[in-house]
């Protein structure tokens, strides 16, 4: 589904150039649900911004659904993101003027789709994350849970191939993150293929398979203790 | 699409009222200044017979010589001689032409219950009615042969028509001029263009409709004095007889000339009547001639007031200030949605869907600005007469295509101004915009 080649990512300034990744590489199956983790600026957030085509890469190469990316235009680029990838983001990244029902809207009106369509696939994706009665309310309006919650009826509403979630529980707390985290399990069982960047230990052991980045690299998770320490320390801390 | 994005255009701009408000008054006031302006200088500087501007010239002849015109830099007088007139006239070297002058007549009605009263007439000959393409309700104009026998017929207007007679056909009937009775051969249709291209030495290119016309012939015979001006750089003498053969200018004089070869030839002949008159010794320089079309004429005679130039351009440059400012306000707007753009690219926006997307919303606001420029313009066109003289503050309407020009003029300046906003919110970088949250 996924699958990045010696690729890398260079920030340039006059003076410095900083390797954000570097000789990266990661094959992630379709149906996966695998957990990106890593220190804080170790390239987990820049690694997603490349795998969901908002931002490119200087070298390597990128498959996304058996597709090269690097030499596709903005057009192509925006019809992947909009057709293929449902996006996840910590800050939930809803639109304050827009109701429930018009932020799920978005990215089916960019598929130049009918409304009864747009109305039953909103609908649908409303209610599978239990907020169809809170279409009419504004993000202002709604808990952080379940503005995280409308924004994962966003991402499934155009039914992705692929779902990119980013800290996706950094911003609520237990109760509402364990609700989120039980509804992406929920979709990955019906068959999404699931890449979520997080720094918490515990989300990470949910997922499949676990990988971590340290310093734009994917490493051996076996090699890294300072990995083992963390999971470890988070579950002797979680309520059981 | 697009009634989705002009949905989000409106809801943006009910979210900050106080931002939409000054984009708005300055859009509307900025077009407002500039489409008042622009109704006199369009007034005054419209082509008052396009069909035929190219083809109607107006000859000038130097019979002053280089010491007079030296103060008009070496052109010509701007009117001519009875007798240049009438050589011309009957050197009948143009398809059609005309002398005329202005008159003042006294129009005594049928009616006793009427008061005479006075009008401006025009002294023509017949060939005016079809140079200047006018118009007829009934009737038509006189012919070349009651030219000849300065017959005592009249055309008179439509607006005189219904005064005199109710708007019934008159042709037939007798119109009393100074005490004289004219037998009415047309009525013509409302015929007032503008500037008056005609004669715009007497009237400074603005008058009301002209409603008598007679034969030149018929008003020289009966020694009607000008109305309009009469220039003369002699003692013209004493009497009627004595003032026609001097060298004053008080005669206008059209000739139709429908190829630029005629023209041409038109010119020659000027210069070679010129010649004939230095040869016999009235003139005691070279030949200097001119034929201007209308255009030319009308530029040369300067009928678009200085002030209607000059405001025009303070108002533009004031639309400007209005778009620059405007230009501000939208970047400032736009940017602050720095986040939305961020998340309508992730989830599959491309720039060009940005780019429609907020310039639908620049072209709603330009769209209420020129709401409120309609209305200011409606005010300002009402105030024109605080700054030029009546006879051009009347020509300056707020008409149906000056409404339709003042709503493009607004969305499309509004809609330019915010191509530079537009741009920058298309290149807004999704990774970063959603990073930094």
């Amino acid at each position: 589904m996924l699958k990045m080649t010696h690729l890398s990512k260079v920030y340039r300034t006059e003076v410095v150039e900083t390797y954000a990744l570097r000789d990266f590489n990661i094959n992630v199956n379709e149906g996966e649900f695998v957990a990106v983790t890593g220190p804080s600026g170790s390239g987990k957030t820049t690694f997603l911004t490349i795998a969901g085509l908002l931002e490119t890469f200087t070298g390597g190469q990128y498959h996304l659904d058996g597709v090269e990316v690097s030499n596709l235009n903005d057009n192509e680029r925006s019809k992947i993101r909009n057709e293929k990838i449902g996006f996840i983001f910590q800050a939930f990244n809803l639109i304050p003027d827009l109701n429930v029902y018009d932020n799920v809207e978005v990215p089916l009106r960019y598929r130049g789709m009918k409304s009864p369509e747009r109305k039953d696939r909103i609908m649908n994706a409303l209610e599978r994350v239990g907020l169809a009665s809170r279409a009419k309310h504004y993000p202002a309006e709604l808990s952080g849970g379940q503005q995280q919650r409308v924004a994962i009826a966003r991402a499934l509403a155009g039914s992705p191939r692929l779902l990119l979630a980013d800290e996706p529980t950094g911003n609520l707390d237990t109760q509402m993150a364990r609700g989120v985290m039980e509804l992406l399990e929920e979709i990955h069982r019906e068959g999404a293929t699931i890449v979520m960047v997080t720094h918490d230990p515990e989300l990470a052991a949910r997922a499949q398979r676990n990988v971590h980045i340290i310093d734009g690299q994917v490493v051996d998770l076996a090699e890294d203790p300072r990995f083992h320490h963390a999971v470890h320390s988070a579950r002797a801390n979680s309520p059981a | 699409m697009f009634a989705y994005y002009l949905q989000l255009g409106l809801r943006s701009l009910r979210k900050n009222p106080l931002l939409t408000l000054l984009m708005v008054l300055a859009i509307g006031c900025g077009v407002a200044a500039s489409m008042t302006t622009y109704s006199v200088f369009r007034a005054t500087s419209n082509n008052p017979i396009p069909q035929k501007s190219s083809q109607l010239y107006v000859p000038q002849i130097d019979n002053w010589g280089p010491d007079s015109s030296k103060d008009n830099k070496g052109e010509p007088p701007n009117a001519m001689t009875y007798t240049d007139a009438i050589n011309l006239m009957r050197d009948k070297r143009a398809k059609r032409q005309t002398a005329l002058y202005p008159t003042a007549v006294s129009i005594v009605p049928a009616d006793a219950n009427m008061l005479p009263f006075r009008e401006t007439s025009y002294g023509w000959y017949a060939d005016a009615f079809g140079m200047f393409d006018i118009p007829f309700q009934y009737g038509h104009g006189w012919t070349a042969g009651e030219d000849e026998s300065h017959a005592s017929v009249a055309v008179i207007g439509k607006a005189l028509n219904e005064k005199l007679f109710n708007g019934a056909n008159s042709v037939g009937k007798n119109i009393n001029l100074n005490g004289r009775d004219y037998r009415i051969v047309g009525v013509a249709e409302k015929w007032n263009p503008e500037p008056v291209f005609y004669d715009v030495t007497n009237t400074n290119g603005f008058d009301d409709p002209i409603q008598v016309f007679i034969p030149f012939t018929r008003a020289v015979e009966l020694k009607t004095p000008t109305s309009g001006n009469n220039n003369c750089n002699h003692d013209p003498g004493k009497g009627w007889d004595e003032w026609i053969r001097s060298e004053c200018v008080w005669l206008g004089f059209w000739a139709e000339l429908p190829t630029k070869a005629e023209a041409d030839a038109y010119r020659q002949y000027l210069n070679g009547y010129s010649a004939e008159q230095q040869r016999a010794g009235r003139f005691r320089w070279a030949p200097n001639t001119r034929l201007r079309n209308v255009v030319e004429w009308l530029d040369y005679q300067k009928v678009v007031p200085q002030e209607a130039k000059v405001s025009l351009m303070v108002s533009l440059g004031f639309l400007l200030i209005c778009l620059v400012n405007t230009v501000g306000l939208l970047l400032a707007k736009f940017m602050r949605r720095s986040s939305e753009i961020g998340v309508r690219r992730a989830l599959g926006a491309t720039r060009r869907e940005i780019y429609i997307q907020f310039l639908i919303e620049a072209a709603a606001i330009g769209l209420a600005g020129g709401v409120v420029g309609l209305l200011l313009t409606g005010l300002g066109v009402m105030g024109v007469s605080l700054v030029f003289e009546p006879d051009i503050a009347k020509l300056a309407t707020l008409d149906v295509s000056l409404v339709l020009l003042t709503m493009l003029v607004a969305i499309l300046a509004t809609v330019l101004a915010a191509f530079y906003p537009t741009w920058r919110a298309a290149q807004v970088q999704p990774a970063w915009q959603l990073k930094s949250n």
